[in-house]
């Protein structure tokens, strides 16, 4: 008996919002994901007895549901990034959990690539919120800031463990204009400050109740993430696609009309469109296109589409299809590169970058500056060391058709691969193209 | 007695923009395996994780006809490693999908290790899940695969948690956790030497909710296995042990029939049905909807040795 489904239900906030979420396991960032996916039910009983045969009497420690690897739990920090799902009726979600010391920026970075949202834990704890101005922690700072420079497009702050604090309200009051006049002070948008407390459960996924209401009447924190917006595709602008991959001739496939498979980086094409190989320039029409498997009349950003041209043309993966005239070619770039190696870059040593699917040969030039982590303030280099960010100037031995990372994400990220090492080396967000 | 559950009753919890991009993300995983790599393969066990990655790998290298067929041929193998303990109803399923759809498989017997002497069981029943690393790393040399596509996501288990979408392996098959390479963007880092290999994981963001509603949206066929039927099981430490040629019945353990459906399926000797009336991919996500324990817990005897379990066989070069 096969299942009758009913047609395509669209609503805008259906594709899953993926977040980060930043801040030490002191803050409770473990505790507040592990309520996050307690009260959503995405924990289930087995693992709750888990944990409880671990506390052996004492209260659970949802942090356990977190730190997946054996040093994790030894030496009770969170070493690498952890993806967790949980969904709601609105909303499904992807945490990226990033670990919150110093030494980790670099499995923040990792996190931050392609998050929609970034929520920083403040644990009011920690602050001596009854003296004017508060002054924040260095780390929320760096949290913060990191997120801004990496472009995630929404920041959350969840003020943490006001359940602890005798004036919960007066509390929240003055942290949140703290961070308020921090977020003036770094031109940084935020998205909303939630106060919460994530081991009661406050405000987390129920809205406040009890003597909360009388300073609070805002949104919960799940109420946030439900309702940002998730980063959108480029559906406007002129087509640009990265060629991904092309059946060979001979491998079974070959009896097919020869299709130029790619995922749209921004645009849409239809049947009939003309269009401009890259780096080539040669020119053609568009006769058919598909997608996963059927035959479409048109695709659009962020699908992967199958082009079928009307002539023969030598492209491979790599090249790019664009709307005629429209993909510039650049070869000397500024951008901001954070460096996630234990070598640090080094100017003029070739490297690997990898920008859409092309492996190119690449330089870094010159290192205009390094960021101070904590203030963002610029200062002289003639180096990046591992978890540092700076900007710099990169030269590449073939053209690429770059754009600002603010204008599309595709056409602005690459990573930085150690030749020797075959190692992820760094990130670059391109900021501006000289051509 | 009420109709049977179909998948439009539930659309609250389906949501078909989410399965698509999720279809749209698996698809370029796959294709991405195809373009990066000389010689890879696809693990296919019969099992639904696998049944719904060669879903994907139909979409996204040949041509719908109609309904469940496709032309054209997928540009890699299949590979299975059989642990000679299989669910025969498992082995069948898998030998008629592939013939149905003209592809490709390769074998690696664990039968053959324990003949050369690389598996040494410690006792004939001994469960061979763990043993099945060997004639795996075994196959990915005799083959020269330099990647291996698998079903495995994330929610499953802790360690996998942590696991990148293209997963490096050293030159002994070995998963580095701490040598991770940070996965940016979709710009995945496929470079490495000759010996080396990798696993590349493109349900890694799936939840078992999410490919049941896959199957059910996508009408994939499946093994009977993981739909409600009568078995002859026994009870032992709140798990139901499915009675087979493989089972050791203890002594005071009575056999009695049960209603049950598989929610994993592997090695007989380990894997454990849920009792269940569910007997189709919709009734399946209503169940799973409400279920309280998760996928390996209530299933898997290999799981529950430890906290580390996963993690230890993975390091070894397990799925």
């Amino acid at each position: 008996m096969s299942a009758v489904l009913s047609p395509a239900v669209a609503a805008p906030t259906s594709r899953a919002l993926r977040f980060l979420t930043a801040g030490s396991v002191d803050d409770g960032k473990s505790t507040l994901i592990g309520r996050l996916l307690f009260d959503s039910r995405a924990i289930l009983a087995d693992q709750l007895d888990a944990l409880e045969r671990r506390a052996a009497g004492e209260p659970i420690d949802l942090s356990l549901l977190t730190d997946g690897l054996e040093a994790e739990r030894e030496q009770g920090i969170t070493i690498d990034v952890a993806f967790r799902y949980f969904a709601t009726r609105a909303r499904k979600f992807i945490i990226a959990d990033a670990p919150g010391h110093e030494q980790y920026t670099r499995n923040m970075v990792t996190a931050a690539a392609g998050s929609d949202a970034a929520v920083v834990l403040v644990d009011v704890t920690k602050l001596d919120w009854k003296t004017r101005p508060v002054a924040l922690l260095a780390q929320t700072r760096r949290h913060a800031l990191l997120a801004h420079l990496l472009r995630v497009p929404n920041l959350v702050f969840a003020i943490n463990k006001l359940d602890a604090v005798d004036a919960p309200g007066a509390a929240f009051a003055a942290v949140s204009a703290a961070l308020r006049a921090f977020a003036v002070e770094a031109g940084l948008a935020v998205g909303a400050i939630v106060p919460v407390s994530a081991l009661r459960g406050d405000n987390v996924t129920q809205a406040a109740s009890g003597e909360w209401q009388a300073w609070y009447d805002g949104p919960s924190l799940l109420q946030v993430l439900e309702s940002l917006p998730a980063a959108d595709e480029s559906h406007e602008g002129p087509l640009a696609v990265p060629l991904q991959y092309i059946a060979k001739e001979g491998d079974g496939t070959g009896h097919q009309p020869r299709t130029l498979w790619g995922r749209i980086a921004q645009g849409h094409v239809r049947a009939g469109d003309h269009i401009q190989v890259f780096p080539s320039g040669e020119r053609a029409q568009v006769v058919a296109l598909r997608r996963a498997g059927e035959n479409v009349a048109e695709a659009e950003a962020g699908q992967s589409a199958g082009l079928v041209l009307d002539r023969q043309l030598d492209v491979s993966r790599g090249d790019w299809i664009g709307a005629p005239g429209t993909l510039a070619a650049t070869q000397r770039f500024a951008a901001t590169l954070a460096w996630l190696d234990t070598e640090p870059a080094a100017i003029g040593r070739k490297y690997w970058l990898r920008h859409g699917n092309r492996w190119v040969q690449g330089r870094i030039s010159a290192i205009e500056h390094v960021l101070d982590i904590h203030t963002l303030a610029p200062t002289d280099a003639h180096q990046l060391a591992v978890n540092e960010i700076g900007r710099v100037i990169v030269e590449t031995q073939q053209p690429l058709p770059l754009q600002p990372y603010a204008d599309n994400r595709v056409g602005g990220a690459l990573i930085v691969v150690d030749p020797t090492s075959n190692r992820t080396s760094g990130a670059l967000l391109v900021d501006h193209v000289s051509q | 007695m009420n109709a049977p559950l179909s998948i439009d009753k539930l659309l609250p919890a389906l949501d078909h923009h989410h399965l698509d991009h999720l279809e749209e993300e698996a698809i370029f995983i796959l294709r991405e395996v195809a373009a990066s790599f000389e010689r890879p393969a696809l693990l296919f066990s019969g099992g639904k994780d696998s049944c719904v990655v060669l879903r994907l790998a139909e979409k996204a290298f040949k041509q719908r006809v109609r309904g469940n067929q496709f032309e054209g041929r997928l540009p890699f193998p299949l590979l299975h490693v059989d642990t000679g303990h299989n669910f025969p109803e498992v082995i069948e399923f898998r030998d008629r999908r592939v013939a149905e759809m003209g592809e490709r498989l390769v074998v690696g017997h664990l039968d053959d290790s324990i003949a050369r002497g690389t598996v040494r069981l410690a006792h004939e029943l001994e469960s061979r899940n763990g043993h099945q690393t060997v004639a795996l790393l075994e196959a990915i040399e005799a083959h020269r695969f330099d990647a291996l596509i698998g079903g495995a996501r994330r929610d499953e288990e802790k360690a996998r948690a942590k696991e990148r979408i293209f997963s490096h392996r050293d030159g002994f098959g070995q998963w580095l956790p701490k040598e991770q390479r940070p996965e940016l963007w979709t710009l995945f880092n496929t470079r490495h030497r000759p010996g080396e290999h990798f696993r590349s994981f493109p349900i890694s963001n799936w939840t078992e909710l999410d490919v049941w509603l896959y199957v059910a949206r996508e009408n994939i066929p499946l093994p009977g296995l993981y739909f409600a039927h009568q078995r002859e099981v026994i009870r032992r430490k709140g798990l139901l042990v499915p009675v087979t040629a493989v089972t050791s019945v203890q002594a005071g353990e009575t056999i009695e029939t049960a209603q049950v459906r598989f929610r994993t399926v592997g090695d007989m000797t380990c894997t454990c049905p849920v009792e269940s009336d569910a007997a189709n991919a919709a009734e399946i996500v209503a169940e799973t909807l409400t279920v309280t324990v998760s996928e390996r817990g209530a299933t898997r005897m290999d799981d529950r040795t430890s906290d580390s379990s996963m993690e230890r066989r993975k390091k070894e070069g397990y799925f």
